[in-house]
Parts: structure tokens; sequence; C-alpha cells
């Protein structure tokens, strides 16, 4: 496997000084009880939040792309989303063949026209994924991206996410739940003791 | 009392202040309780106004640059402590002070100037019975428009920081991410301004238009007076207010497009 985000050394107070790395196609799961950090773990390597430490993606230095081109491709996809124009279509990018792909994947099919005032929580969490998937990212950060959704919308999120590690994406998966990280990921680090440590998923 | 020419003497004030004592006895017979702060507020409009006149007269007698200069440096300073008192949630450090006071100074007097040696022409320039009253209404103008857009904007950035942060997190820049925000600022901050240029005239009479018409100036002279102030306040409220907020916004994010919520204080 190719390695596509090393994170080598990363400072994030109050979050230990981590690295970790994920492959192409790769899912790594990163598990802890809440507070450990997760959400911050993730925001860094988005860059979203002060830090420091060497981040790389596909041996490029993050520090040599410009903040907008980094989270481009690599796409931070937080458990709250927020949401600024009229309509779920005006949050998205790229061709509308393949957008109209990924909202029946996520089994909202019409939600394009829908406006957002009206989404469920539900509804918010499976767009804010496609949202990202429509950007083409290489590495995706979830953060609980199942936490508000039943049991036939979290196998249509994880339908979505397996198919983008199958065309060579990376993801770094922040959840509680044991059986999704079960399912979905091939290596499980676990904040514990003021460390994250590698455990056997 | 001498009969109506313009003039007001120390008799004519006195019979006025019968009005302040009428709305004295109204706060006493509803029991609105805000006698006391009316009689001192009155007291201090007739304090603060004479030693203003007193300051121009030997300001006006004494007509040097430096004097003049010296006098606005202490207008822009103070309303500067008038923008940072009015702000609801201040930036961090010396930028709780400096965004406001650098934008007006940067646009009360770049306006004033700008009248001084455009449109107004006193000779000597800085003739400081023009200067100080010009940069006097403007300030006072664009203190508040300055005042409103910061409230707005740190507000409203703090309200949809999920939305301005998702923005960011899809890879918008920092003033793309910020830009409905900044837009909803500079607009609230402006809209003062424009009420009162559209009401002018029809609803109430300004101010300066009122006191030079009461002080014997023909009315079409006047107008022509209030309608340069109200332009040169328009103009130095816009340039105001845009600084301001955008130098807000640039200290609110950074350079890594991030959004610095951190650098705010908490609400007051």
């Amino acid at each position: 496997m190719t390695l596509l985000l090393a994170v080598e050394g990363l400072r994030r107070p109050p979050l230990p000084v981590l690295s970790l790395a994920v492959a192409a196609g790769e899912c790594v799961a990163v598990t802890g009880p809440s507070g450990a950090g997760k959400s911050l773990l993730l925001r860094a390597i988005a860059d979203l939040d002060p830090n420091d430490g060497r981040v790389s993606l596909a041996g490029t230095d993050r520090a040599a792309l410009p903040a907008p081109e980094w989270r481009q491709r690599v796409a931070y996809v937080a458990a709250e989303s927020g949401w600024w124009a009229p309509t779920v279509a005006d949050h998205m990018a790229g061709p509308p063949d393949r957008l109209a792909t990924l909202l029946a994947a996520v089994g909202l099919p019409e939600a394009g026209g829908w406006p957002v005032a009206r989404l469920s929580s539900g509804e918010r969490q499976r767009l804010a994924l496609v949202r990202a998937l429509t950007r083409r990212p290489e590495v995706l950060l979830l953060d609980e991206p199942t936490a508000n959704l039943d049991a036939a919308a979290t196998e249509s999120v994880e339908a979505l996410v397996r198919q983008a590690l199958a065309e060579g994406c990376g993801v770094l998966l922040a959840s509680h739940d044991r059986n999704q990280v079960r399912r979905l990921a091939g290596r499980e680090l676990a904040f514990r003791d003021g460390a994250l440590t590698e455990v056997r998923p | 009392m001498t009969p109506g020419n313009g003039t007001l003497d120390w008799i004519d004030l006195a019979v006025s202040a019968l009005l302040i004592v009428l709305a004295g006895g109204v706060s006493l017979a509803w029991g609105l309780g805000i006698h006391r702060r009316l009689g001192v507020a009155a007291v201090r409009s007739v304090v603060q106004l004479l030693l203003l006149a007193l300051i121009l007269e030997w300001l006006f007698a004494h007509a040097s640059p430096w004097l003049t200069a010296g006098a606005a440096v202490l207008m822009l300073g103070f309303a500067a402590r008038e923008i940072f008192g009015r702000q609801d949630r201040r930036l961090t450090g010396g930028w709780a002070w400096g965004a406001g006071g650098l934008a007006i100074t940067l646009a009360a007097s770049a306006v004033t100037l700008f009248a001084l040696a455009g449109p107004v022409r006193p000779d000597p320039w800085y003739d400081p019975r023009y200067a100080i009253p010009l940069l006097g209404m403007i300030l006072g103008n664009v203190m508040t428009g300055i005042a409103v857009g910061l409230n707005t904007l740190t507000a409203t950035v703090a309200r949809d920081r999920a939305a301005v942060e998702a923005r960011l997190a899809l890879g918008e820049t920092r003033w793309s991410a910020l830009g409905d925000t900044l837009r909803h600022a500079l607009r609230t901050g402006l809209i003062g301004i424009i009420n009162s240029m559209s009401a002018a005239g029809i609803v109430f009479i300004p101010g300066m238009m009122t006191g030079q018409i009461l002080a014997g100036q023909p009315p079409e002279e006047a107008a022509r007076w209030q309608i340069l102030i109200l332009f040169l306040i328009a103009g130095a409220t816009a340039v105001g207010t845009v600084a301001a907020v955008m130098l807000a916004a640039w200290r609110l994010t950074d350079d890594r497009h991030r959004l610095r919520l951190d650098r705010l204080s908490d609400s007051r």
C-alpha cells in the first residue's frame, strides 16, 4: 500500500504529541472516550486550528501548499455540519451526474433542490459527506459520520465510505461505534492514558 | 428677554429649563425613577457645552495648525474610546482599541482634510473655526457606523461559526468563507447614514441646518451646507466601517485561513 497521509510529531495542546499514517485505500479508526481529542486531532490535520508538526500528503508537505488547497485534498467532515446558502445544491461542487449518483447513494436522490432550513440532523449529516465527496478529496477526515443516523442510513454512509476507499481515498475515522470500527477500519488508534496507541480493531 | 433676532440670553435658557423641570415632574408623578438621572444629564450637557464653547473660543483666537491638530487628536482618542466601550465582544490585546481607532482616524482625518482642501477652502486651510466642527460632526456619525459594524461582525461570526468553518474545511479562502458575514456587518453599519439621508428634510430638519436657519442664514444656503455635511458623513462612514470591519475580520482569521475565535473576548 502506498503511503498517503503522514503525520509526524503533531503538536496540538492539550493532545499528546502524535504520529500516524494512512495509506491509499486504507481506513484507520481513531477511538477513545468523549473529550479525548478525536475531533481536535482531525481538525489539526485539516489545519483548522493552530498546530505544529510535519504533515504531508503523498510526499507533499502541508506547509508547501496554500491552506485552501490542502483542505480541498484533505477534507474534514464535522459531526455537526454548517450550511450557508438557501438550497442543498448551492453547497455542492463538481459535475451534476456525479452529484446525482452520490445523492442516490445516501438515499436522498431528490435532496438537491431542498431548502437547507428544513433538513433533519440525519439528512444534514449524510449531505455533509456528499458535499465533501463532490470536491473529490484524497483523504477524508470523518468525525462521527453516523452519529445521528438509523441503521439503513448508517449502512448507506458506510457503503459510500467503502466506495471512496475502493477509489484510493484514505480515511481517518473518528467513531465510538465499536461495530462500525470493526466493519470499516483496517487499523485502530486509541486515545489511552494520554497517548495515541495502536490497538487491535 | 431680547426680541427674537437669532440671539439667546441666559434668561431665555432659564425659561427653557422649565421643560426639564416638567420632564422631572412626569418622572416623579409616575414613579419612573429617572428624575435624578435626568437632572444630572441636563447639568452635564450645560457644563460640557459651555466648556466646549470656551475651548473653541480659545482655539479660534489662537488659530494655529498645531493647536488644531492637538484638538483633533484628542477628539479622535475620545471617539476610539467610545467605539471600544460599545463593543459586546472585543478583539483581544491592543486590537480591542486598534481596529476601531485606526479605522476612525483614517476615515475621519482623510474626509476632513478632503473637505478643507476641496469644497470648504477656509483661509488658512487649518482654520479651527471650520476644521474642528467638521471633524466633530463627521466623528460622531462614523463612530456609530464603526461600532455597529464591528458589533455585527463579532456577533455574526460567533453565531455562524459552523457555517464559516464548513466553508473553510471545503477549501474556501478566509475572505470567501466570511463573505456573507462581512456584507451583513457592512450593510448594518451603513444603514444608519443611509436612513438619515433618506429622511433628511421630510421626517426631520437636520440639526446643523436648523442651527444655521435660527442663526439667520437663508434656508437655501443652510441646505447646501447640510448636503455637504451629509455627503462627508456618508463617505467617512463608508471608509471607516469598511476599514474597521476588514481589519477585525483579518484579525479573526490567520494566514492559514483558520477562523480564530480565540482572538475574541467573551461576551460582556
